[in-house]
């Protein structure tokens, strides 16, 4: 899978997360901005990491403000950023969830 | 070593500080002494003057104490004007002892402790930048966190001797007669500067409303203040208090609002004659609205509600549903115009509010007590101090002197975003879970196993979901995951007390 242009989805309302994906070179670098970042960085990382590999992606650079977003919602946000970014969204990877 | 909350609290704290570690809830019958204070005497018929320097300069030395009231919230003028004065004529060492801190004081507090002006605080609690600062050490000194109870409790028996009190008042006679409801920054009730106002060794008004003599009602009085000072304005009338209150149309918090009711409604203490303290978030000014319904419907009548007051609840006694409001502070316009109208809306001083040693306090007359919080654990314990970041951002208020209400309802979401508020831990004590006897969330309610006679009474009620506190934690957990556990340094910031003046809970420096 190969990132094409920059995949943004999610919002900076509160319970969400905006996931930016551009492309990289070095393997899934994340950038994570949140205010539970002290509590659940780790978790959310993983949970971003983990949905971009079973898509299929193995170099991304990831930005994501998040705003409390519960796991499915990560992953849900970051699966249309990189549809967006791979520009696959006419075949929904449904699976990845 | 480990207090009665099961919290390890460390021994050079309570050494140094002079402290006893908590040790229950129960009071018992203590024979205790109130202190004096000084009295500087004059005929005082005008004591107006225009300068708050020169007050400070006759009133202030290096090491006092001074003290405020919070009544104007984030509408207040008067603490900044004072400490401008203050830290410009280059005071050090003061220990500031307000009733609570707003969040227009934050940065000038902030200022003062950099600069050496302040270098103790107790208060009620802090909020934004002066949480935060505090929370990463800021002070050498931990503050200290007392409830308004405990706080009027410290000020009789001579734990807090405030030197210099600067009370800011909408109206203020020559002679220093004042109240808070009339004039232009009205908040209604006095009640927690009532206790400067007899105590402190100095008592000083300020205000932008000087009227005839004599001023009444009084509620501050002439033989308490040695000056009054005028000044261009005491407050922004708009940031006072809410404007009209609306209802939460929010489904989570009406669902909320709803089984509280029906907590209410099915417990024993619902009959004529009933008395109840809500709060002022969504949830809480709801319930007031259910519970209209609820006495209108079976011919119920309160005979007081209590605390701080809002318009909802004066809606109830204009309609009849209650008899008095029993007035401590008010939190918006409406409440502070009805007591101003009304002599059912009765104004009440801070110890009779709330203190624990004196002969006798509303809330030992109080049945129901509706409150919120930060965190819940599975022992029932509350946290209102801390956030889910170790970072202080709250204040203890009423919430320990109103727990101990006949039935105290704690009302919270399950989550907030992605924090679970029913955690197996808190990270402050705040309020023991021995006096919290129902927790109503949007998922259930769970009921303080102490209380068998509360657990048969809601059980059989169609609709409510009884379940356990623990089953409520996991199902918290179930949704947000489990956090990692919060990093704090050796450094006690913070010395949180429960309402006897024994030590709960301390609060450490965050590590970042």
């Amino acid at each position: 899978m190969e990132i094409k242009t920059t995949g943004v989805a999610g919002t900076l309302e509160s319970s969400d997360i905006q996931v930016m994906l551009s492309k990289g070179d070095n393997g899934i670098e994340i950038n994570l901005d949140s205010e539970v970042k002290k509590l659940y960085g780790d978790q959310i990382e993983a949970v971003i990491k983990t949905t971009l590999t079973s898509f299929g992606l193995t170099d991304a650079k990831v930005k994501a403000v998040d705003k409390g977003a519960l796991d499915c919602v990560i992953k849900a946000r970051t699966l249309a950023a990189a549809q967006r970014a791979t520009k696959t969204t006419d075949k929904p990877a449904l699976e990845v969830l | 070593m480990e207090n009665k909350a099961a919290r390890h609290i460390p021994e050079t704290v309570l050494k140094s500080l002079a402290l006893k570690p908590f040790s229950g809830v129960e009071i018992g019958q203590p024979e205790v002494n109130y202190v004096g204070h000084q009295v500087n005497i004059t005929t005082g018929e005008n004591k107006v003057v225009d300068s708050i320097a020169d007050v400070i300069k006759k009133t202030l030395k290096d090491g006092m104490t001074i003290s405020f009231h919070h009544h104007f919230r984030n509408g207040d003028y008067v603490f900044n004007k004072v400490m401008d004065q203050i830290i410009a004529l280059g005071y050090r060492n003061l220990t500031l002892a307000p009733s609570s801190l707003t969040g227009v004081m934050n940065d000038k507090i902030i200022a003062a402790i950099k600069q050496g002006v302040i270098t103790n605080i107790t208060s009620s609690g802090m909020r934004g930048s002066l949480g935060d600062f505090i929370s990463h050490g800021g002070l050498k000194q931990p503050v200290i966190f007392r409830s308004h109870g405990n706080r009027a409790r410290s000020i009789e028996e001579g734990e807090i001797k405030i030197d210099v009190a600067f009370l800011g008042v909408p109206a203020a006679d020559p002679a220093g007669n004042a109240n808070g409801q009339t004039g232009k920054a009205v908040f209604g009730s006095l009640g927690y500067a009532l206790m400067d106002a007899q105590y402190a060794n100095h008592v000083v008004l300020l205000t932008d409303n000087i009227v005839d003599y004599p001023c009444t009602p009084a509620s501050i009085k002439q033989t308490q203040v040695d000056y009054v000072v005028k000044v261009d304005e005491v407050g922004d009338p708009d940031k006072i208090g809410t404007g009209a209150t609306r209802f939460t149309k929010d489904p989570k918090e009406l669902k909320i609002a709803q089984m509280v009711n029906q907590v209410i409604v099915n417990s024993p203490y619902f009959k004529n004659g009933l008395s109840f303290q809500t709060g002022t978030g969504g949830a809480a000014l709801a319930v007031s609205r259910y519970l209209r319904q609820s006495m209108l419907d079976q011919h119920v009548k309160a005979s007081f509600a209590l605390g701080g007051i809002t318009k909802p609840t004066c809606d109830l006694m204009d309609e009849g549903l209650v008899d008095k409001v029993m007035d401590v502070q008010d939190f918006d316009k409406g409440s502070a115009a009805s007591m101003a109208a009304n002599s059912n809306h009765v104004e009440i001083d801070a110890s009779w509010y709330a203190d624990p040693h004196n002969k006798g306090a509303v809330v030992n007359n109080l049945d129901v007590a509706i409150l919120s919080a930060l965190q819940i654990d599975t022992k029932f314990n509350v946290n209102v101090m801390t956030g889910s970041d170790g970072v202080i951002r709250g204040a203890i208020g009423g919430h320990q002197d109103a727990a101990n209400a006949k039935m105290t309802i704690i009302t919270a979401p399950l989550v907030r975003g992605r924090n679970a508020t029913i955690v197996p831990d808190v990270a402050t004590v705040v309020t023991p879970g021995s006096s919290i006897d129902v927790v109503v969330t949007e998922r259930g309610i769970a009921i303080n196993p102490a209380r068998q006679d509360l657990i048969a009474a809601l059980t059989k009620v169609p609709g409510l979901n009884v379940v356990s506190i623990e089953a409520l934690q996991q199902a918290a957990e179930a949704r947000v995951g489990k956090p990692k556990p919060l990093a704090y340094t050796d450094q006690t910031v913070a010395v949180v007390e429960y309402r006897d003046g024994s030590v709960i809970d301390v609060i450490k420096a965050v590590k970042d």
